[in-house]
């Protein structure tokens, strides 16, 4: 039995645990559809509310300009495109994973995400007379490969380089834990096949392996790792602990 | 000034694999040992299940001392040497809470490489410029204390050769032990059978190996639930035996261990007559001076290096223990590189697997085979294992079948994502002249104290046996089906590794080992080093088992002969 995701775009389903917490703060009126029972579920007439084609809601930009995320949006949408086998990095929400991202951990990548999307949209009105998210699909293309080629001036660290950078940030913001901001409704576990982090996984389990029902849960959708956890560690035998 | 503290019988400096273990036998003999450790102490909250933090963004490292202190690295002594990553952690456990915990025997032969190559195939066979020597001790010395750590850690296995019998579920090729392992190995998965039979019908000995992860209620902790996440990651049941959750809580109970957290030693000091007699740390923004009648370090192989090579005093002016300017040589990177890469036509069912849940074959170790007509000596564990994340498969390879992005990209890696494996390859690393640790000449830590250099390369030894072994593996990835097979580079500088080898090398004479027979310096009788520092052959499997018996029987040696190491 083959995963019923396989060849169909994943069902609407929103998951970020931010939007869920905050709807069910605001007690909206689709608030009534979360389920709060079990962390991570979420009941359909909520999914069928906010859809899978309504913006998606409550993204700030924590570094980007606006001008800047709509060149890395389209970047993504060509990296990692939506297609008929289901959606991609743009509704996964890689864009704004990188632009999270840039904010802590990727922080040193600031510079280069300013340099290179200035350079490549420069690029982009040098050749076709327009920004790089208002050209054609087969133009962008052709200037991602011109990228990947090191074959854009002006780039940091270089173009090549660039190019190496967005697509790990692109790949993570695709596959990550939604904590993070991207993969978003489980967009890029179900594009794997990957039915989600279970805590205790049986024989059983491994055997269906991407057969297995997604469970559609973020890590911190446990207890365990969100608050502080019981103190196992026995006697944390010391005088002069910190 | 350093304010000065009472004095104690032990200080161990670092809490980790090493540390974490000496400090049971000690204060179970009622010694009183301080243990000084750079982290503090970790619990389930540290432990998510999250693959962007722990094996992307490398959480439970980047946020450490050891981050600040990575070493430098260079190829060969005319180069400038870079600075690059840190694989280990500091806390109360040390690299135990995030290891892999695979839980190797050494094989006999790692203890006698010398005399056992020149029986078998004559003194030419040894690479001329190695420096290696057989170890001062026999595996059959160790073998004890391989078993204590065992059955008190808690590892799980299938015993190959149990007195003399054998049994071809484990590892036949192993050294005899005194009993069968006190738990069953972790289970088998459908990618691990698939390899085992494979190897089966080519007439070679597959295992499940080793691992220091419970697979029963063990001790109190429960079983493994295979969720996966071991690769970097702590395990919030605790089923991985470190040593936070199995030696450390019982040197606790004796009442006898004082653990002082965020504790970072910056030297080891002597009198004017060499003696040991303390150790200085900063906790905070204060210096501390812990008196002590035996100093043991167990800080991992660049800092035990690094502290060694700090400590200078009128009765050591190039570093502790270094009169005989033998601190840092014998450094051996283990050669885990130039792995393997295959592509099945089916999924794997790797989704939960784990690092240590996998199938060794040693028919290519050591001297388990003939080398008469092959131009090197050791050899290669083979290991393949279930692990398989969402980041880690989309970043796979795409083995010539696709681009690396775009429409055809992601068809690719949507059908294979559970279909493709990457072997993980440990060969037999020996160590030479003009490999070695010293400290780097102007790169400098968070508190301006300089780093470790690693100066050092493979040679061709390694990358014979690398060479040979990506054949062997091929062999065995195409007989389990692969369609796709591909070879990686056979390596060249050593970097900064999890299983560094050598800087305070073991052995009987005094000119050109740092450390005895036991563990202690020839030149500061009190003053004693656990760890892979002392471990003048690598093996070819993980080292910490091995680190681990030798800190047990340190710790039973200095409990029996106190008053000498203490005159
Ligand atoms: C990802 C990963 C996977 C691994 N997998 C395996 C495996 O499967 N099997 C295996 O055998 N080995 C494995 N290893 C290697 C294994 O972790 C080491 O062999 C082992 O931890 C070494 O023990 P140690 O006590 O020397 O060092 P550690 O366990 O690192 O402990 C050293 C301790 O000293 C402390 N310290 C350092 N400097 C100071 C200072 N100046 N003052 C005070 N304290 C200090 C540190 O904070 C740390 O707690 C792995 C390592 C990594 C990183």
């Amino acid at each position: 039995m083959k995963n019923p995701n396989k060849n169909n775009p994943p069902q609407p389903f929103p998951a970020d645990p931010s939007r869920r917490t905050l709807l069910k703060g605001a007690g909206l009126a689709g608030a009534v559809a979360v389920s709060a029972s079990s962390a991570g579920v979420v009941v359909a007439t909520e999914s069928q509310s906010l859809g899978n084609n309504s913006a998606p809601a409550l993204e700030a930009l924590e570094t980007l300009t606006a001008a800047e995320a709509e060149v890395l949006e389209a970047i993504c949408d060509c990296l990692i495109p939506s297609d008929e086998s289901g959606p991609g990095a743009k509704e996964a929400r890689a864009a704004h994973y990188i632009d999270r991202s840039l904010a802590s951990h990727n922080r040193d990548s600031r510079a280069h995400y300013l340099q290179s999307l200035t350079a490549l949209n420069e690029q982009s009105q040098k050749n076709y007379g327009a920004t790089f998210e208002n050209v054609a699909r087969d133009k962008q293309v052709t200037l991602i490969e011109a990228l990947q080629n090191d074959q854009i001036p002006g780039c940091l660290p270089s173009s090549r380089g660039f190019f190496a950078l967005v697509r790990d940030h692109t790949i993570d913001g695709t596959f990550c834990d939604p904590y993070y901001g991207g993969n978003r409704d489980f967009i890029g576990w179900d594009m794997l096949q990957y039915p989600g982090i279970r805590l205790s996984a049986s024989e059983t389990d491994v055997k269906q392996g991407s057969a297995l029902s997604p469970n559609h849960q973020s890590a911190y959708d446990n207890a365990t790792y969100t608050k502080m956890a019981a103190n196992t560690t026995k006697g944390q035998g010391g005088s002069r602990n910190a | 000034m350093p304010r000065s503290l009472p004095e104690t019988d032990v200080v161990i400096v670092g809490m980790g694999a090493a540390g974490g273990v000496a400090a049971l036998p000690l204060t179970n003999a009622g010694l009183k040992v301080v243990g000084l450790e750079a982290g503090g102490w970790l619990n389930p909250r540290d432990f998510a299940p999250d693959e962007l933090r722990n094996n992307d963004r490398n959480w439970p490292q980047t946020i450490q001392k050891a981050a600040s202190e990575a070493p430098t690295v260079r190829a060969n002594p005319s180069e400038t040497a870079v600075q690059g990553g840190h694989p280990m952690m500091n806390a109360v456990g040390g690299t135990s809470m995030h290891y892999w915990a695979q839980s190797w025997r050494l094989n006999p032969w790692d203890f006698k490489v010398v005399s056992s190559t020149l029986a078998r195939y004559g003194r030419g066979r040894i690479p001329e410029d190695s420096t290696v020597e057989d170890w001062p001790i026999s595996y059959e010395d160790l073998e004890p204390f391989y078993d204590k750590v065992e059955y008190t850690v808690g590892v799980s296995g299938r015993a190959g050769n149990v007195q003399g019998v054998i049994n071809s579920a484990g590892n036949i090729f192993e050294g005899q032990r005194r009993r069968e392992y006190p738990m069953q190995p972790l289970r088998s998965s459908p990618f691990t059978d698939l390899m085992s039979s494979a190897a089966a019908k080519m007439d070679w000995h597959p295992f499940q190996g080793p691992a220091a992860i419970t697979t029963e209620v063990y001790d109190g902790r429960p079983p493994c639930q295979y969720h996966g996440f071991c690769n970097k990651g702590g395990c919030h049941i605790q089923a991985k035996s470190s040593t936070a959750f199995s030696t450390i809580p019982k040197a606790i109970d004796t009442g006898n261990l004082d653990i002082v957290t965020f504790a970072r030693v910056t030297e080891i000091r002597t009198d004017v007559s060499g003696k040991v007699t303390g150790v200085e740390y900063l906790k905070g923004n204060e210096i501390f001076f812990q008196p002590a009648q035996v100093v043991l370090i167990a800080s991992y192989a660049y800092e035990n290096v690094r502290l060694l090579l700090l400590s200078k005093s009128s009765a050591f002016p190039n570093g502790l223990a270094n009169n005989s300017d033998q601190v840092g040589k014998h450094y051996m990177s283990h050669h885990q590189g130039s792995p393997v890469a295959a592509l099945f036509p089916e999924d794997l069912h790797n989704w939960y697997g784990l690092p240590a849940q996998g199938v060794a074959l040693d028919d290519w170790a050591d001297d388990n085979f003939d080398h008469s007509g092959l131009e090197f000596i050791g050899g290669a564990n083979l290991w393949v294992h279930t692990d398989r994340k969402p980041i880690g498969a989309a970043k796979m390879d795409t083995f010539g079948e696709a681009p690396s992005w775009g429409k055809d990209w992601k068809a690719f890696i949507a059908r294979n994502a559970d279909r493709s494996n990457t072997s993980y390859i440990q060969k037999t690393t020996l160590p030479y002249l003009n490999n070695y640790l010293d400290l780097d000449p102007s790169v400098k830590d968070s508190i301006g104290l300089p780093v470790t250099r690693i100066t050092a390369r493979y040679r061709e030894n390694e990358l014979r046996i690398a060479d040979f072994a990506q054949d062997k593996m091929e062999e065995w990835y195409r007989a389990a089906g692969a369609t796709h097979v591909l070879r990686f580079g056979l390596g060249n500088a050593m970097g900064a590794t999890t299983h560094a080898y050598g800087g305070t090398r073991m052995g009987d004479s005094p000119d050109t080992n740092v450390a005895d027979r036991w563990g202690f310096c020839h030149e500061a009788p009190n003053l004693g080093i656990l760890g892979a520092s002392l471990m003048g052959t690598s093996g070819s499997r993980n080292p910490t088992l091995t680190v681990q018996a030798l800190a047990w029987r340190t710790a039973e040696h200095l409990v029996s002969n106190w008053r000498s190491r203490t005159a």
